[in-house]
């Protein structure tokens, strides 16, 4: 019997090719989640189109400046995360371990900015079903049933993109725990490489979900 | 040196009696609730979904007993609804779709290609472990009182009219859909990245091509399912009105992502029992099969084209007239590549040497029946017929064809035909047929007085009718009973022959494919030498080319 390499399955010929089914592996799933979001996004497209002036009513009262601020914290995460890519093909596990923990700081801190988004649109009465006020909408001469169907799309696509990250930065924090025991090779790297995938996945889906959602009109205020 | 190569060789120094094998290499509850070998897992799935079974037949069971008379005399309205929708919900999403990618997949996918496994083992059974989730769950919700939205848990059925357990249905629903994606993920893996070495793409059995397109449409149907209950889910808690007209939210809406799913999802019931029939023809006519290319790409188009079709259930719930057209257009296009499957395996049967034992009784009962549920789709997908026939039994028998007379078929086909490989046991091939035929015999007294119920008017899902339409229901009823004697049968001996002494030897068939050159059951590497391919999987002694017999 040959000797087989560490972290090699029995059904693989090589570490090559276990890693290069991984990678194949994530990409399937990313396709799989390019539907959970499509979903949405149709459901949202179905209703924007048929109640623009809802949707731009209720879009102004979203929080801009925290969107936006959230949007360069979570491209920069993307950046560190590809540069740990990088360092676990490199074998430099010291700066795998540093960049690891770098994302897992600016996604933790982009959920932290959400959360206190969302403690926000609840004092502003944002939230269909708990806290909404159907007159103030109809002092502005919007339709409130609209600007719910808008918040309703907000808060589920938000969500779930923000339970994506959740998972994101679990995997990130037992691959960091790996790397910090040298467990991650040059000929072993696969597994950062994979989330790596699905960490810029959950970034592009907010690049969309950014424009689609804060940015339907013209604004004259970031909040 | 031993090598392996195709086409088949009858390799008589296989000892298979004291060889290990992946049942006798460890024994325990633990070594199965632990295992990452395919072969196992397929097991647990078998076992499982058979449960599963058993619990829609029952409810299938109470119906056909309930309309038996015009007057409902067996169960309340309220009990009726929650009858029909236990069977559908738990047939639908806890049998048919799952039950062959899960269990003949599971086990013959990595055989079939020569691999030692899926790609992904430990989410394999993973996969299996959510499956059970959801599946306690469904129960659960059933053995409390159930649900009555029908298994399409269309609004406001499932919203603000139901006071059942929806949220715990949806719930359950998602989670067996998780285990769908995975197994539909390390499908797909498995195809691109585990073929053994020469087993090109046209190399592949045709069983092979109708898993992986059943997986792509797996992948990519089943998250539009699990977000539409989530959006369900929020206007049933917050009380906010997504698909509530009064709310100026729209219940089509709810029905356009709805069939998004649910009509791919009849590809995911039908493709694999498809795929199954491509492999027992060439083997019980002893010869190639005809047309390898045209039946695997139709399996493809199948799945792209099965995407493109959805609105055709929405005919009459106020789709646009040329929404209408064009679904009613791509519905029939849809049907092409199911008729050059027919097509194609009728003329594999074309001066063959025809034999028919169980696996090919079930095979040509799933021909005929596949058929005549294919043709009647086309009835339905003709805006004007639809319309006379929307909502009545017509289309209840419709489907039932295609998924009970296709499905199910196919299932039993693939079970007969594979259960030697699985088990290293020969069930009592008189026992198999009689059930092959009480059930097809079963089926069809069942399904065809649905079909001229429902043209007379018979609407579905009420559990009384008019009076002149008793004959036939009892007809239909009469059916059912003699179905499930045929569906009891094969639990009895199948079960037997595991006990049994007669031993399936590695190819009872003498069938061509990788997955016979290996001893049965199989080791737990599934093959003692890696094989090599060297030529396609149906090299049966009649060519279906002309030609090329010679070469
Ligand atoms: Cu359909």
């Amino acid at each position: 019997m040959p000797v087989r390499d560490r972290g090699l399955w029995h059904h693989f010929d090589s570490l090559d090719h276990q890693a290069d089914s991984n990678l194949l592996g994530m990409w399937v799933f990313l396709a799989t989640e390019l539907l959970v979001f499509g979903a949405l996004f149709t459901g949202y497209s179905a209703y924007r189109w048929r109640y623009p002036a809802g949707f731009e009513a209720g879009s102004r009262h979203l929080n801009l400046l925290i969107g936006g601020v959230n949007t360069v914290v979570l491209l920069t995460s993307s950046l560190t995360m590809a540069l740990a890519v990088r360092a676990a093909s490199q074998g430099r596990q010291a700066l795998l371990v540093r960049l690891l923990l770098a994302t897992l700081f600016l996604g933790s801190a982009f959920l932290g900015l959400k959360a206190v988004e969302y403690r926000q649109d609840y004092l502003e009465r944002l939230v269909p079903g708990l806290a909404f006020d159907r007159g103030a909408w109809q002092e502005l001469h919007v339709n409130p049933n609209h600007v719910q169907l808008f918040l309703i799309f907000y808060y589920v696509m938000t969500g779930i993109h923000a339970l994506h990250l959740t998972i994101g930065i679990g995997v990130l924090g037992i691959l960091t725990l790996k790397a910090s025991r040298g467990h991650f090779t040059p000929q072993y790297s696969a597994p950062v490489e994979m989330w790596g995938l699905y960490w810029h996945f959950v970034d592009i889906i907010w690049l969309f979900l950014l424009p689609l959602l804060y940015l339907v009109s013209t604004r004259t205020s970031f909040y | 040196m031993t090598t392996l190569t195709t086409p088949y060789r009858p390799q008589a120094k296989v000892t298979e009696t004291t060889a290990e094998n992946y049942l006798n290499v460890a024994y325990g509850v633990k070594s199965w609730l632990l295992t990452t070998d395919h072969k196992r897992i397929g097991l647990l799935y078998l076992m499982s979904v058979t449960v599963m079974f058993f619990v829609g037949g029952v409810a299938a069971t109470l119906i056909r007993l309930n309309l038996l008379t015009p007057h409902g005399q067996l169960v309340t309205a309220d009990t009726y609804n929650k009858l029909f929708s236990a069977h559908g919900i738990v047939m639908v999403f806890f049998f048919l779709v799952p039950v062959v990618p899960t269990v003949l997949g599971n086990f013959m996918l990595p055989l079939m290609i020569g691999a030692r496994d899926l790609a992904f083992p430990r989410l394999n059974l993973a996969s299996w472990y959510i499956y059970l989730v959801g599946a306690f769950l469904m129960l659960l919700v059933l053995f409390s009182g159930g649900v009555d939205t029908g298994w399409t848990f269309y609004t406001p059925f499932s919203s603000k009219a139901s006071h059942t357990n929806v949220l715990p249905a949806v719930t359950a629903i998602v989670i067996a859909g998780f285990s769908s994606i995975f197994t539909g993920l390390n499908f797909v893996v498995t195809v691109h990245r585990l073929r053994a070495p020469g087993l090109t793409w046209f190399r592949l059995p045709l069983f092979v091509w109708s898993l992986y397109s059943t997986s792509i449409i797996m992948l990519l149907a089943t998250p539009v399912l699990a977000m539409l209950f989530v959006l369900l889910a929020i206007e049933r808690l917050w009380g906010v009105g997504i698909f509530d007209p009064a709310l100026d939210g729209d219940p089509l809406l709810f029905q356009h992502l709805f069939w998004f799913y649910s009509h791919p999802a009849v590809y995911i019931m039908i493709l694999p029992g498809m795929g199954i029939v491509s492999e027992i023809l060439p083997c019980f006519s002893r010869k190639n099969i005809f047309g390898y290319q045209f039946i695997a790409f139709s399996s493809i188009s199948i799945a792209v084209i099965g995407f493109l079709v959805w609105g055709h259930h929405m005919f009459v719930a106020g789709e646009s007239v040329y929404a209408a057209l064009v679904f009613s257009l791509l519905s029939y296009l849809v049907a092409v590549p199911s008729a050059i499957k027919v097509f194609n395996w009728t003329a594999t049967l074309y001066k063959g040497s025809v034999s028919f034992q169980t696996p090919m009784l079930f095979a040509l009962g799933f021909i005929g029946l596949f058929t005549i549920g294919g043709l009647t789709g086309l009835m339905l997908a003709a805006l004007g017929l639809n319309i006379h026939v929307h909502d009545t039994y017509f289309i209840v028998a419709h489907f039932h064809f295609i998924m009970v007379g296709g499905m199910v078929m196919g299932y039993m086909a693939g079970l007969h035909y594979w259960w030697p490989k699985m088990t290293g046991k020969m069930y009592s091939e008189w026992w198999a047929r009689l059930s092959a035929l009480i059930i097809f015999v079963g089926f069809i007294l069942t399904f065809m007085p649905q079909f001229i119920l429902g043209y007379l008017g018979m609407p579905r899902r009420y559990h009384v009718y008019p009076a002149e339409f008793q004959v036939l229901n009892v007809l239909s009823t009469a059916g059912a009973s003699i179905l499930g004697v045929g569906y009891l049968l094969p639990f009895a001996y199948l079960i037997a022959s595991l006990f049994g002494r007669t031993r399936s030897g590695p190819n009872p068939w003498a069938a061509t494919g990788l997955e016979w050159q290996t001893p049965s059951p199989p080791p737990p590497q599934n093959f003692l030498v890696t094989p090599h391919v060297t030529c396609g999987p149906y090299e049966y002694a009649l060519s279906s080319e002309g030609d090329h017999a010679s070469s």
